[in-house]
């Protein structure tokens, strides 16, 4: 087995589920027996201790390094001790639930971050996470479950890990694990079952996870095509442009603004995007190009939005421009983008008379160039 | 050598009795799409029907569900994954609790974890015949377990058995009331073969209708990486991700294996749907509605409409929308859009209504689209400049639903 050098850089392997309980922390446990028969150093660097018991009993026979135990608010919490994990330097380290945010007075805020040091330590990092904690589904999952998902991590870091399995199992077994308290507590296990464990939900977690699946797949399978020249008789048909070179290569723009629905557009327009192999630019326009002489509260909302798309790794830019629709379809046709992503008008009339949705300016203006009109999928219709 | 399995302890077993909403749900046979709406607004040129073979699988399932049994299969990319550990582990677990559980049919070669399982297990040995073996369906009726594990699936049975296939001796099983667990492979499924054939080389004369799969009442992929499914084989183990061509070829039927899965689970989500009168879930799965009027780019949007399904491996729908009173393109062009779409891999159908913004989001509703594509208005006739431009009624109107307007 190759052993990575001190310098290069640790792979990362997702193992990725629908919900709590599918089993993911069991199989990469599983692996990592596996490994351990097979030589490799491997270490558990972060374990639920509230996880299930089968699942507890796979910690046995592998190295732990001890969490940090901090207090807050008069509890005590487990974190990673990434610096003890660093120390320890293993060959493989197993961080469980990537999306945890990590309690004030950690080293880090998010865990995903603190996998991000281990990683650049050179150590190879196996983690789980479910699909509602991909930041670009998040408006899709709350369409789907009715549930706002807080924890998130952003797509990218997803995106470099080398490996994603898809952790399999029908929902009626998973139901069947809920019901018999193998999950959770028996009271929250009720209290499960009519929220996010209930009716279509799980059906529908589990094909998205499976469509990501494949997508994470095909998209390692281009990666590799890249660099290695390989060909392969496609069946998946995912390229059929592959010849035409840059010029049927899309350009999306994100018309951002101060309203709410700016943070579905990017995560909408960053996901499409990713699915068309396509760049991605956001823009906002403001009468003057300083966005300081906007009120607090707008410009705030502005600023988050504007973080929000640098984090997904999407270009940003500021323009002045008196005639905020007629800025940004110009400057579209002049960066040649070839399709303009903008937020659906909320409620017509009050909307209009503020002024604040340029939606349907947009449409008009833009004859010549492509417009997406971005449903608002925080708001569920009756279901 | 230990079989690094998917959930192997879990409880992946079901009872048979205590049936949930969902569990109710998943044995309905997903059915062919019917249109609700009036016929005197829509004209429907192609209705998707499920083919006579389909039916005819789902009359069986509905008949199989009176006697409680259940069709479970388990889904691999390629032999190595680790489908048979994972099954039988599943069979020791249900006989474990108390089910009455046989294996009628096993492997060639098996590990030695295989082994270990096996040897809990009561085995109803194969049928011998000059010409080969078969599932000895006699014994298992004459035996009548709760449950019967066939491993693999897709098999020939040698002349002069009782069914000529494998998965018909499955199906027998099944009408008489015992569940079945079994696992197949994704070269041996009929509408893959030639595909898997394309990357591999491999070929095989023993397959299954994917409809099998698709009236199942569980399906489970075992998902396990490319570099593990070849070590598992005896290939040098390589680092995560992948690092040769044959790891390569191998991902390219993941990913199939995958998406196969994924269209399953939602047929089963659309037959829950159904069963439940929820009128709209919101998709998964992308699918586009291209909408073609008189004034439309039709090619480019066709186009773009094909592109965008290969890439989100979505649906692909092409309507034509004509509103009556007004000039309609001649029926040679119209055809001559439909057939492009066709080609494309859509589904077409034509839309005649007074209000054709209405009828297209009724459409889309219906079908669960995702993204509607439709050319910029015109404003050249009265009636558009009265009403208002029929694209800014139809973002209005679709409520959910991405609008994508193009060039014209």
């Amino acid at each position: 087995m190759p052993v990575p050098e001190a310098t290069q850089r640790g792979n990362l392997k997702v193992y990725l589920g629908y919900a709590a309980g599918v089993g993911k922390t069991f199989q990469m446990l599983a692996d990592a027996h596996a490994a351990v028969e097979r030589g490799v150093d491997v270490v558990v660097a972060y374990f639920e201790p509230h996880a299930r018991q089968d699942t507890i009993v796979l910690i046995e026979g592998l190295d732990v390094v001890p969490h940090r135990k901090l207090d807050y608010r008069g509890r005590t919490f487990q974190e990673m001790d990434t610096d003890a994990v660093l120390e320890r330097k293993p060959r493989v380290a197993l961080v469980d639930e990537l999306a945890h945010t990590n309690i004030p007075g950690s080293q880090s805020t998010k865990r995903w971050e603190d996998v991000q040091v281990l990683l650049d330590a050179g150590i190879e990092v196996w983690t789980t996470m479910n699909v509602q904690h991909i930041e670009s589904l998040n408006d899709q999952i709350w369409q789907i479950t009715g549930i706002q998902v807080r924890e998130t991590v952003p797509d990218w870091v997803v995106r470099q890990a080398a490996e994603i399995v898809a952790v399999d199992v029908t929902p009626e077994a998973l139901l069947n694990r809920l019901k018999r308290g193998a999950i959770y507590k028996p009271e929250m296990a009720q209290k499960a079952l009519t929220g996010f464990f209930k009716g279509s939900n799980l059906g529908a977690l589990r094909e998205l996870t499976l469509r990501q699946a494949a997508h994470e797949v095909d998209l390692r399978q281009s990666a590799y095509d890249k660099t290695s020249g390989f060909q392969v008789s496609r069946v998946s048909e995912s390229r059929p442009d592959e010849t035409a070179g840059d010029k049927s290569k899309e350009r999306i723009l994100i018309h951002i603004t101060a309203d709410s629905s700016s943070a579905m557009l990017i995560r909408r327009g960053r996901r499409v995007a990713d699915f068309l192999h396509a760049d991605c630019l956001a823009l906002f326009v403001h009468k003057t190009a300083e966005i300081t002489d906007l009120p607090a509260a707008e410009r705030e909302a502005v600023e988050k939005h504007l973080r929000f798309a640098q984090n997904l790794r999407i270009d940003t830019q500021i323009l002045a421009g008196q005639d905020i629709p007629r800025t940004v379809v110009e400057y579209a046709r002049r960066s040649q983008v070839s399709q303009i992503f903008v937020a659906r008008p909320r409620g017509r009339l009050r909307q209009r008379l503020l002024g604040r949705n340029y939606a349907e300016d947009i449409v008009r203006m833009a004859h010549d160039l492509q417009v997406t009109v971005v449903a608002d999928r925080s708001r569920r219709q009756a279901s | 050598m230990r079989m690094p399995c998917a959930g192997i302890s879990l409880d992946c077993f079901h009872q048979i009795l205590p049936l949930g909403l969902f569990s109710i749900a998943l044995r309905e046979p997903s059915r062919g799409f019917t249109l609700s709406l009036d016929d005197c607004t829509m004209r429907v040129s192609e209705l998707p029907r499920p083919s006579p073979e389909r039916l005819l699988l789902q009359a069986q399932a509905e008949e199989n569900k009176r006697w409680g049994a259940r069709l479970k299969i388990f889904l691999g990319y390629a032999p190595g994954v680790g489908k048979s550990y994972r099954m039988l582990d599943e069979a020791r677990r249900r006989h474990e609790r108390g089910e009455d559980v046989v294996v009628a049919a096993t492997q060639l070669q098996q590990s030695e974890d295989l082994q270990a399982i096996l040897r809990k297990l009561e085995l109803v040995p194969l049928l011998q015949k000059p010409a080969g073996q078969a599932v000895d369906v006699e014994a298992v009726l004459h035996r009548s377990p709760q449950v019967c594990v066939i491993d693999p699936l897709a098999a020939m049975n040698p002349p002069g058995s009782r069914n000529s296939h494998r998965w018909q001796d499955v199906q027998e099983l099944l009408r008489n009331g015992i569940s079945v667990l079994t696992s197949v492979n994704l070269l041996h499924v009929e509408e893959y073969k030639e595909k898997v054939q394309a990357i591999t080389g491999k070929d095989t004369a023993e397959t299954i209708p994917k409809s099998f799969l698709l009236a199942a009442d569980d399906i489970v992929i075992v998902d396990v990486p490319t570099d593990l499914c070849l070590w598992r084989l005896g290939e040098k183990l390589t680092s995560i991700g992948i690092s040769n061509s044959q790891e390569r070829q191998l991902s390219e039927l993941r990913e199939l294996a995958l998406l196969l899965t994924a269209e399953v689970v939602d047929a089963q989500l659309e037959s829950y749907v159904h069963a439940h009168g929820i009128e709209q879930v919101f998709g998964t799965q992308e699918r586009f509605l291209v909408c073609i009027t008189p004034d439309s780019n039709a090619q480019a949007m066709i186009e773009s409409g094909k592109r965008n399904k290969e890439r989100f491996q979505g649906e692909l729908h092409v309507v034509y929308v004509c509103q009556r009173g007004r000039p309609e393109d001649d029926s040679s062009t119209v055809e001559t859009y439909l057939e492009a779409a066709r080609k494309a891999g859509a589904t077409t159908e034509v839309l005649e209504s007074d209000d054709p913004i209405a009828a297209i989001a009724e459409f889309a509703r219906q079908r669960r689209i995702t993204q509607i594509f439709i050319g910029h208005g015109s404003h050249e006739n009265w009636r558009d400049r009265f009403f208002g431009d029929p694209v800014l009624r139809l973002i209005r109107a679709a409520e959910g639903i991405d609008v994508r307007v193009f060039p014209r």
